[in-house]
């Protein structure tokens, strides 16, 4: 029973840890914000939960087990919102590989910042024939 | 905020301080009286000294649609990490992407956070904005291979959105639904 216990938790912390391996690599490979995003949400978000799993099967005692599913929980709640966040400034700052995009039914007329280009550095000036639409 | 009357006041703090103190107990990890008392009062000091809104159109919850909820959550989210790490691991690297609107039919502040929580979660979409008068939500979806690709995923949001309403949503909500049963409208 312990055996197969023990091989259970070996699988889940391997492919846990091998799923937050896979985002850290989409986080590398991944050509802009947005895509990098889902490489922070997804395999992460499951990758933690089955190092959880794997780790309340391994350790003893309820006292841990209860930690674990707390950190799963705020995990899973967490995730998307701060993924959201950045990925909005992003699209609103134009970083976005629009060469990439099959479709954008946000459309240019989305909340976009008309000064920036999107591929230049966060903190780089405005450029000077950008035109800021005047505030209604 | 408006003054309200103490005792609606305290209704809508009850679920709060119930979480609150839950999960000072999670975090001790043991169940003790003592652990209770000073569980309560934390939750209590948390409440008085940072007091939020309540949430607007309480949850109530149905246990069987709740249940396939989960089920189809769980099995999005081993889907939707495989996918992405696939992704990430092939040699051509990522595909196309796209960026789509989804008109949703809900209207609840708190049933529109769960969509879009989950819908972050599931498989190929992360939520960009969500327009709340409008509700219309803008996805960024990441391993698009045509037009049809997009279509179905759309759907697939609408989807989780009904087994969400079908859980947690009240009698209107639920009547919504039925009304606009499979439009997935997509604004221009």
């Amino acid at each position: 029973m312990t055996a197969l216990a023990d091989v259970v938790a070996f699988a889940c912390l391997l492919t846990g840890a091998a799923l937050c391996l896979t985002a850290g690599l989409g986080l590398v490979r991944f050509p802009d914000v947005l895509s990098r995003m889902h490489a922070g949400t997804k395999p992460q978000v499951l990758g933690v939960l089955l190092v959880m799993v794997g780790a309340a099967i391994r350790l003893d005692g309820w006292a841990n087990a209860w930690m674990l599913l707390l950190v799963a929980a705020f995990q899973l709640l967490t995730a998307p919102v701060s993924a959201h966040l950045i990925s909005r400034v992003a699209y609103r700052r134009r970083h976005v590989r629009r060469d990439l995009l099959l479709i954008d039914e946000f459309g240019p007329a989305g909340h976009q910042d008309p000064r920036y280009r999107g591929d230049e550095p966060g903190d780089a000036p405005p450029e000077e024939d950008g035109v800021l639409p005047q505030p209604s | 905020m408006t003054v309200e009357p103490a005792a609606t006041r305290l209704r809508h703090q009850v679920p709060l301080a119930v979480w609150l103190v839950v999960v000072w107990m999670l975090l001790w990890g043991t169940w003790s009286w003592a652990n209770l008392l000073s569980g309560s009062v934390v939750a209590l000091t948390v409440l008085t000294l940072l007091p939020l809104p309540h949430v607007v159109g309480g949850a109530r919850v149905r246990p069987l649609p709740l249940l396939v909820f989960l089920g189809h959550f769980v099995v999005d989210l081993f889907a939707s990490g495989a996918e992405v790490a696939w992704q990430a691991l092939r040699p051509g690297g990522v595909g196309r992407t796209a960026i789509v609107q989804v008109q949703l039919r809900a209207d609840s502040d708190l049933l529109l956070t769960m969509v879009a929580e989950a819908t972050s979660l599931v498989p190929g979409s992360l939520v960009l904005d969500l327009d709340r008068e409008h509700r219309v939500m803008t996805l960024h979806l990441l391993p698009v291979r045509d037009l049809e690709g997009v279509a179905r995923k759309k759907a697939n949001v609408l989807v989780v959105e009904e087994r969400l309403v079908r859980a947690f949503g009240s009698p209107a909500d639920l009547a919504v639904l039925d009304g606009h049963q499979g439009k997935a409208v997509s604004t221009p």
